[in-house]
C-alpha cells in the first residue's frame, strides 16, 4: 500500500533570486541569492542542514556536472549533495530529493536547491541540445525545437477537437496576456510589461502555430526551499505550517509515438501524474478544491492543454474556460499569478522550486500586489521534455492541518 | 534471356527555370542567354547523389524481391565517400541482403552508368549473378554564371539486370575508351574544369559517339535503321540532332537530350533518357543507348512482350510530373552551398557520428526498419527490446518490419523558425503509418503552407546532416507529404 507524503514534511524556508537576463551573475551568484533569503526565512543556521538536493539541466553549459556547484557555491559542511537531472522537472525533483530525505526519516532537515544560467550561450532561446542526445536519437531525432515540438500540440488539439486554428491561436494569446499581467505584478520577473491580445497574436512566429508570445522568458535564476518535519516546524516556532500534500511524477514509456493510442492533444503523463497526486492529497474535486496553480506554461498551448490533463477544465473546453477569465488572477481557479514561465521565466533547474516559491508566499498571505484572497490549496506542474516524450511532476501543497 | 527486368527514375522535385539564371547572372556572362530554354532539375539542399540513387533504386525494386539482388552497382562521379563504398550504404538503404552481395561504385567518369551496366550484364550472363542492380547519379555543383550551371541537371536511374521476366533483351555492346577530357575534376575540388566548348562539341561528342556507334553496328552487322529509338546524350541541343544526322539516324527516332525539362543529369543521363524511352517503349522495340565521358560505350536492348505486364515505376517520367518550381536564385544557391548565409551560433553544434552505434543500428538508420512484435503484433518504430503496447510489453519478441515503402498520414506537424536549417522553417512531425506504427520525422520538398493534417505522406531517403569537420554525411529518411501542384 503506497502511504504517500501527505503531510509528513513541511517547507520552513523559500528563496528565490530576481529572474532574467542576469549578464551580471553566474551560477553561484544566483545560487547565494536564492539561499540567502530562504535560510533567513527558515531561522535555522547553514549547518543545521543536513543533506541537500541540486536540481539543473543545461549542466554543461552552465555550472557543471555534478552535484558540487551548489555543495561549492553554498559552502556546505560536506553533508551529502545529489545532483538531479530529469528536463524542466529538474526543480521539482530536486525538492522531491530533500522531501523524501525527511520523510524516510533518514535527516531532519534538507535543503533543495534549483538553478540554471543559460544566457551564457551567445544565442537566443535553449541551448542546442543534439550534441547532448545521444549517439543514436542523433542519427533520426528531426531536426527539432521546443517551440516547435510543442506548436504540433496545437495541430493535434485543432484536429481533435475540430477548433479553428485562428480561434485556439485567441485563446493562447489570452494565456499569455493573462500571464503578462501577471509578472508586471511581480519585482521578481523576468518579463514585466504587459501585452495585449493583438500584440501577441501579431507576434513574429517561431514555430507555427506559436509566435514569440506564445513562448516563455529564456532566463537565469534560482529558487531554494528548506524542508523538514511539521513537528520540527512548530518547534522552530513556524505559525501556518505549509505542507507537501502532494509530489508526484510520470515518465512517458514511449507509447505516445511508438503506440497507436496517442492523440496528440493532451500530455499522457499529466493525466496520469494528477491523478496520483489528487490521490495522494484527498482532492476528489479538483476543479472546486484547488485554490490556485502555477503550471508548465513554456508556451501558450501547454498551459491550455494541461488546464484539461489537471482536470481543472473538462475535455476540448480549456480555450472557453481561458476565454472567460476563469484562470485569470481574478477568476476561480488563478494560473500563473506570479506571471509563470512566460513571465517570471524559465531557468529550467530553478522553475519547480519558483512555482513552489510562489504558493509558499500565497498560502502565507506574502505574495504582495498579486495576493490572492485566502488560497488553502496550491498546485505546481512541470513538464520536461516535448509532448510526445516527457517527464511530468505535479506537486500539491497546502496548509497544515495536523 | 538476358535483359533488364526493371527500370526507375527518379528527378528531384524542384526545377530551376533557366531564365532566373540568366536574370541573375547573365550581367556577368551574358552568353548563357543562348542556352537558356525550360529549366533544370534542382536536388533539394538534403539531397546527394546517394539519396538520389537510393530513390532511383527503391522505385527500380518495387514489388521485387529485394532479399534476391546479389549485386549491387553504383555509378556517380559524385558520391559522399571516396572511401567508404557508396553503393554499400545504398543497398543498406534497400535491405538488401548482406550476405551474398557483391557491391561496387562505378565512378571517374560520366560513362561510369553504361560501365557499370555492361558489368551487371556480363554478371548475369556468366551466370555468377542473378539479379544486379544498377544506379546511377548525380548532383553536379557548378559555378554561378557557367554554362555547366545552365546545362546540368540532378537526377537518378536505375536498371534491374536478369533472366527472368525480363522487358528488355540485352542484344550487343561495344565501347571505346580514349582520355578525351571535355572535363576533368581532380580529387579534392569542388568543381569541374572544362575546355573550350567548340572542342568538346565537334571533337568530342560529335566524333566519339558516331564512332562507336559504328563500331557497334559493324561488330554485329545491323544497320541503325534496325533500331526504333536511339538514345545518347549531349547537353548542345543542336549538336544532339547533328549527331543523329551524322549516323543516319531518323531524327524521329532520337530521343531527346531532355535539356528543357531537367538537363544533363551527368552520369546518370544515358540511362535516364533510356528510361525515359523505355516508358514508351512497345513489345519489339529496339534500342540502342550510348554514353559519353572518356570514350563511349554502346548497348542494345530488345524490349520483350514482358513490358505489357510491367507495372511502371514513377520513373522519369513520373518524376518530371512531381515538379516544384524554385525560382529562387539566392536560394538555389544556398541549397548548393555556393554563399555564405548567417545560420547562427545554433547551427554550429558539431556531434560526431558513432560509427559504431551506426553499425549496430544500421538497419534502422539506414533501412527504417522497425519492429513488429511476434506476441502482439503492434507495429513500432524504433524497435526497442520491450514491446511498446502496455498489454502486452513482450521482451525480445520483435522481428524486423521495414518502413521505407509505406505510406502514411500526417497526425501533428510544425515549421520551425527556430531550428538551424538552409530552408526554415524546418517542418516536420509524426505521422501514422497506413499499416500501423508511427514515426516522428522531418517533412521536406514541401513547404509550410501545404501541410495538413491528414495529408498523405510517402518516406524518402535523405542526407540527414553533413559533417564538414570529419567529412561525414549522415543519412535517415524524411516524409514527403504528397502535395500536388
Amino acid at each position: 500500500m503506497k502511504r504517500g507524503i501527505r503531510d509528513k514534511v513541511a517547507i520552513i524556508g523559500m528563496g528565490c533570486s530576481k529572474f532574467g537576463e542576469r549578464w551580471d551573475v553566474g551560477a553561484e551568484d544566483l545560487m547565494i541569492e536564492s539561499f540567502k533569503e530562504c535560510i533567513a526565512d527558515a531561522g535555522i543556521a547553514k549547518n543545521d542542514i543536513q543533506a541537500a538536493w541540486l536540481g539543473t539541466c543545461f549542466d554543461e553549459v552552465s555550472v557543471g556536472k555534478s552535484a558540487l556547484p551548489a555543495a561549492m557555491a553554498l559552502r556546505l559542511p560536506r553533508i551529502s549533495v545529489t545532483r538531479v537531472e530529469n528536463f524542466c522537472a529538474s526543480g521539482t525533483e530536486a525538492l522531491r530529493g530533500a522531501v523524501y530525505g525527511v520523510a524516510s526519516g533518514a535527516y531532519e532537515i534538507c535543503l533543495a536547491m534549483g538553478v540554471e544560467k543559460l544566457k551564457d550561450i551567445g544565442y537566443g532561446g535553449l541551448p542546442e541540445f543534439s550534441s547532448n542526445m545521444g549517439s543514436l536519437q542523433m542519427m533520426w531525432f528531426p531536426n527539432a525545437t521546443a517551440p516547435g515540438c510543442f506548436a504540433m500540440l496545437a495541430s493535434g488539439y485543432s484536429e481533435k477537437y475540430g477548433i479553428d486554428m485562428q480561434e485556439l491561436k485567441k485563446a493562447m494569446a489570452h494565456v499569455s496576456t493573462k500571464s503578462h499581467a501577471n509578472g508586471a505584478l511581480n519585482p521578481k520577473a523576468h518579463l514585466r510589461r504587459p501585452v495585449t491580445e493583438e500584440q501577441v497574436l501579431n507576434s513574429p512566429m517561431v514555430a507555427y502555430p506559436l509566435g514569440l508570445f506564445d513562448c516563455c522568458g529564456v532566463s537565469d535564476g534560482s529558487a531554494c526551499a528548506i524542508v523538514t518535519t511539521p513537528e520540527i516546524a512548530k518547534k522552530l516556532g513556524k505559525k501556518d505550517v505549509i505542507t507537501i500534500k502532494a509530489l508526484q511524477l510520470a515518465l512517458s514509456n514511449g507509447e505516445e509515438l511508438q503506440y497507436d493510442n496517442w492523440d496528440g492533444a493532451h500530455f499522457m503523463t499529466t493525466t496520469q501524474a494528477a491523478i496520483e497526486a489528487y490521490k495522494e492529497a484527498g482532492i476528489t474535486n479538483p476543479r472546486e478544491e484547488i485554490n490556485m496553480m502555477e503550471v508548465h506554461d513554456c508556451f501558450s498551448i501547454t498551459e491550455l492543454v494541461t488546464m484539461e490533463d489537471l482536470q481543472i477544465s473538462e475535455r476540448g473546453s480549456a480555450p472557453k474556460d481561458i476565454l472567460d477569465g476563469f484562470y485569470d488572477r481574478d477568476g476561480q481557479v488563478p494560473c500563473q499569478v506570479d506571471g509563470g514561465l512566460k513571465c517570471f521565466g524559465h531557468p529550467i533547474g530553478a522553475s519547480g522550486l519558483r512555482m513552489m516559491y510562489e504558493m509558499y508566499l500565497q498560502l502565507q498571505g506574502k505574495a504582495g500586489e498579486r495576493q490572492l484572497k485566502d488560497p488553502r490549496i496550491g498546485l505546481t506542474h512541470n513538464l520536461g521534455g516535448f509532448p510526445m516524450l516527457n517527464v511530468c511532476s505535479v506537486g500539491i501543497i497546502g496548509k497544515y492541518d495536523g | 534471356m538476358v535483359g533488364i527486368t526493371s527500370y526507375g527514375g527518379y528527378i528531384p522535385r524542384f526545377r530551376l527555370n533557366r531564365m532566373v539564371v540568366v536574370q541573375n547572372m547573365a550581367w556577368f556572362f551574358p552568353v548563357i542567354m543562348a542556352v537558356a530554354q525550360g529549366e533544370k532539375s534542382v536536388a533539394n539542399w538534403d539531397e546527394d547523389a546517394l539519396s538520389m540513387a537510393v530513390a532511383a533504386a527503391n522505385d527500380c525494386s518495387i514489388g521485387k524481391n529485394r532479399k534476391a539482388i546479389d549485386g549491387f552497382y553504383l555509378a556517380s562521379t559524385t558520391m559522399p565517400f571516396a572511401d567508404r563504398h557508396n553503393a554499400e550504404i545504398a543497398a543498406a538503404a534497400l535491405n538488401a541482403n548482406e550476405a551474398g552481395l557483391t557491391c561496387a561504385d562505378f565512378t571517374g567518369t560520366l560513362k561510369a552508368g553504361t560501365t557499370a551496366a555492361i558489368a551487371a550484364i556480363e554478371a548475369v550472363q556468366s551466370g555468377s549473378k542473378k539479379n544486379v542492380l544498377v544506379a546511377a547519379s548525380d548532383q553536379r555543383r557548378t559555378q554561378m554564371a557557367s554554362m555547366y550551371e545552365m546545362f546540368l541537371g540532378d537526377g537518378a536511374a536505375a536498371l534491374l539486370f536478369g533472366n527472368e521476366d525480363v522487358i528488355a533483351e540485352f542484344k550487343g555492346n561495344f565501347s571505346s575508351s580514349y582520355d578525351f577530357a571535355d572535363h576533368y575534376k581532380a580529387s579534392g575540388k569542388d568543381f569541374d574544369y572544362t575546355w573550350e566548348e567548340r572542342w568538346v562539341r565537334d571533337e568530342g561528342y560529335a566524333k566519339i559517339i558516331p564512332e562507336t556507334i559504328n563500331g557497334f553496328l559493324n561488330k554485329y552487322s545491323m544497320k541503325i535503321e534496325d533500331f526504333d529509338k536511339i538514345i545518347f546524350p549531349c547537353y548542345f541541343k543542336r549538336e544532339h540532332k547533328n549527331i543523329a544526322k551524322k549516323i543516319g539516324a531518323d531524327p524521329a527516332k532520337v530521343q531527346d537530350n531532355m535539356h528543357e525539362v531537367c538537363g544533363d543529369t551527368g552520369t546518370a543521363h544515358p540511362l535516364v533518357m533510356f528510361v525515359a524511352a523505355l516508358e514508351e517503349a512497345k513489345p519489339g522495340d529496339k534500342l540502342l543507348l550510348a554514353s559519353f565521358g572518356q570514350g563511349c560505350d554502346v548497348l542494345a536492348f530488345e524490349v520483350t512482350d514482358k513490358i505489357n505486364d510491367f507495372k511502371g515505376p514513377q520513373g522519369i517520367k513520373g518524376s518530371l510530373a512531381n515538379r516544384a518550381e524554385l525560382n529562387n536564385y539566392p536560394q538555389y544557391s544556398k541549397f548548393r552551398d555556393m554563399i555564405p548565409i548567417d545560420m547562427g551560433i545554433r547551427s554550429e553544434s558539431n556531434s560526431n557520428t558513432s560509427l559504431s552505434t551506426l553499425w549496430r543500428n544500421r538497419k534502422m538508420i539506414l533501412g527504417l526498419v522497425g519492429g513488429k512484435c511476434k506476441k502482439c503484433g503492434t507495429i513500432q518504430f524504433p524497435a526497442t527490446p520491450m514491446c511498446v503496447n502496455p498489454d502486452c510489453n513482450a521482451m525480445d519478441e520483435m522481428e524486423d518490419y521495414e518502413f521505407a515503402d509505406k505510406s502514411g498520414k500526417i497526425i501533428m506537424y510544425t515549421g520551425d523558425m527556430l531550428s538551424a536549417t538552409v530552408n526554415p522553417p524546418a517542418v516536420y512531425g509524426a505521422v501514422r503509418f497506413d499499416g500501423g506504427g508511427r514515426i516522428f520525422a522531418d517533412f521536406t520538398d514541401c513547404v509550410l503552407d501545404q501541410v495538413k493534417v491528414g495529408l498523405p505522406v510517402k518516406m524518402s531517403f535523405r542526407r540527414k546532416y553533413k559533417d564538414g569537420l570529419r567529412g561525414i554525411s549522415g543519412y535517415f529518411w524524411k516524409a514527403v507529404p504528397q502535395v500536388t501542384e
